[in-house]
């Protein structure tokens, strides 16, 4: 029978009942979250059942809400299962104080360097990543650059007038 | 950035005549890494053990500073990733900000992107197919083919002025339509480009020496390719024929007939050949879709861009004479414009393989979050299995065949 998404959000629903949640298609890619103790149960259940088969990892990264506290940081899963066609995507939320979320290398090694640059970017701690440390920015930095705190721009800059760049003196 | 401070536990292999590995360091400033990227090699005698890899010296904060530009201007920011095929980003991330404000491309504005997505494909499998030359000692291909790459980037320059990072199209289609200089230049290369590709196949791939250095190299199987997220030529010659543009028609590539060149062993001989056949593959592509071009007559002809007021500058003319093109034209540059709210994931088959774009946007003027799906960040990961025991000058060649763009590496 043809994968659909409401197939695919039906199974999910009756392994994981009330722990997947916030289902919802925009664009036509099913999304939906997940307690993020479990986000390798519900991997390997989406790798290993037979008529789900997601078994190829696209992208993995994260995203900042600092307005939602206690679930700050957002690590999204976005999967695909080559033979049917389909695409989902998968969100864990974290809070920003103990950004704590089980390593996919074991199941997917592309995870590997995605879960670093997570970790670069917005300090998310993957527990049990063989080698995590940063990737894209210099190792003596000491702040993770993605979040919404971090300004863009160096703040302390003498030699920019921002009068001239049309900003009036604030960053935004 | 700190050298390594600590060495692992090594194993070394059997027979090994000396008693503790060699540590080379390849890169960041080396002639055979195209880009900057540097490798810390483990090496005994000439086999290398382990390999470890060092990313992020071109690393520009496009992630941070796409928070902070309006969809339109992000698109320079795409240009840069893969700046050997800077058309696919541009038009990837078109297609992205499309998908999101729905908005829909009329057909010949489709074909005009198809034409140039595959001039770009061209253009950067040969630059990786004739730096696969050179690595392995032969700099005539190299040299012979730039001169077509240089028509392909003067056929980009007619049209939207730059040659290299070419920030072409806007939401909705092009800036301007095409003009008659550039068609005819398209027709010269369609025209002249079969031959020399010709000539470059007749000087490398029955090339004894060029069959012995890169058949049996940097293999990889399907089961551990898709395992890695590769994606693109490098996962085609693996044997699993996934393009997007098949599996996920954008673009009216659907309208278009053309086959999917697959490898068996994904050795660096196999890279080669499949990047050779999608180049001839594309060039036919460029064909049909020229010919589709053409059929549109009369006003038809002269549509580049879809009737998007709210996101498609008017031009300039109208926006000095007529109200509703001031309208529009302020609030697309004051960014008032209604960006609806919401999560899209948009992919491209870019040279490299699946370029994505994640977008969320907020309703503002500027995205919430964009994150780049990059594939050469992707599957460099596996660079390790690859050369892991082969020999110092075959993992020189492993390199240059992943082709490795260090802009998309580091977005």
């Amino acid at each position: 029978m043809p994968l659909s998404n409401e197939f695919i959000q039906t199974r999910l629903q009756e392994k994981f009942g009330d722990s997947v949640s916030a289902f919802e298609q925009p664009y036509g890619m099913l999304s939906f979250e997940a307690p993020h103790e479990m986000n390798l149960k519900v991997m390997q259940y989406l790798y290993d059942a037979e008529d789900l088969k997601f078994r190829f990892l696209t992208d993995l990264c994260a995203v900042h809400y600092p307005d939602q506290p206690g679930r700050e940081l957002a690590v999204v899963y976005h999967l695909h299962n080559l033979t049917d066609n389909i695409r989902i995507r998968f969100r864990v939320h974290v809070s920003i104080e103990k950004p704590d979320v089980f390593t996919a290398t074991n199941l997917f090694s592309a995870a590997n360097w995605m879960e670093r640059e997570t970790y670069d970017f917005f300090g998310v701690n993957f527990i049990g990543h063989p080698n995590l440390k940063r990737i894209l920015n210099v190792d003596e930095m000491d702040y993770f650059p993605m979040r919404k705190e971090f300004p863009l721009e160096d703040q302390v800059r003498l030699d920019k007038d921002d009068e001239m760049f049309g900003r009036g003196g604030s960053i935004n | 950035m700190i050298m390594q401070e600590h060495q692992h536990h090594i194993k070394l292999p059997e027979g090994s005549i000396e008693k503790q590995t060699t540590t080379l360091n390849l890169g960041p400033t080396h002639p055979a890494t195209h880009g900057v990227f540097q490798n810390i090699l483990e090496l005994d005698g000439e086999r290398i053990v382990s390999a470890e890899q060092t990313v992020g010296y071109i690393h520009r904060a496009f992630e941070k500073l796409a928070e902070r530009r309006p969809l339109y201007q992000i698109t320079t920011l795409t240009d840069r990733m893969n700046y050997c095929s800077s058309p696919i980003n541009n038009m990837g991330w078109h297609m992205t900000c499309e998908k999101l404000l729905q908005v829909k491309t009329p057909k010949r504005v489709d074909y005009l992107r198809i034409i140039i997505m595959e001039l770009a494909r061209i253009s950067d499998h040969l630059i990786c197919n004739s730096i696969v030359g050179v690595d392995s000692g032969a700099y005539t291909g190299f040299l012979y083919v730039m001169q077509y790459r240089e028509l392909i980037y003067e056929i980009y320059e007619e049209i939207c002025g730059s040659r290299l990072t070419t920030n072409i199209g806007r939401i909705g289609g092009f800036e301007r339509n095409f003009t008659a200089v550039a068609f005819e230049k398209l027709e010269k290369f369609l025209r002249e480009y079969p031959k020399v590709l010709k000539e470059f196949n007749n000087l490398f791939m029955r090339n004894r020496i060029f069959m012995e250095r890169l058949q049996g190299t940097g293999g990889i199987s399907a089961e551990r390719a898709l395992n890695y997220g590769f994606t693109g030529p490098n996962l085609r010659a693996a044997g699993v024929d996934y393009d997007v543009r098949v599996h996920t028609p954008y673009c009216s590539y659907e309208d278009f007939d053309f086959i999917v060149p697959v490898g068996n062993t994904g050795d660096n001989y196999d890279k080669f050949l499949v990047r050779d056949e999608e180049m001839w593959q594309s060039l036919s592509i460029i064909e049909q879709a020229y010919r589709k071009v053409q059929e549109f007559k009369g006003a038809d002809a002269d549509v580049y861009h879809a009737d998007v007021p709210e996101y498609y500058l008017p031009d300039k003319k109208d926006v000095y004479t007529k109200m509703e093109a001031l309208i529009w034209h302020f609030k697309i540059v004051m960014g008032e414009t209604a960006i609806p709210v919401g999560q899209v994931y948009h992919s491209v088959e870019g040279a490299n393989g699946e370029l994505g774009f994640y977008l969320i946007s907020d309703g503002g003027r500027t995205p919430y979050r964009l994150h780049f799906r990059r594939p050469c960040f992707i599957y460099y990961q596996a660079y390790d299995e690859l050369t892991k025991g082969s020999m110092l000058s075959d993992a020189i060649i492993t390199m240059s065949s992943l082709n490795l763009i260090a802009g998309e590496m580091d977005a």
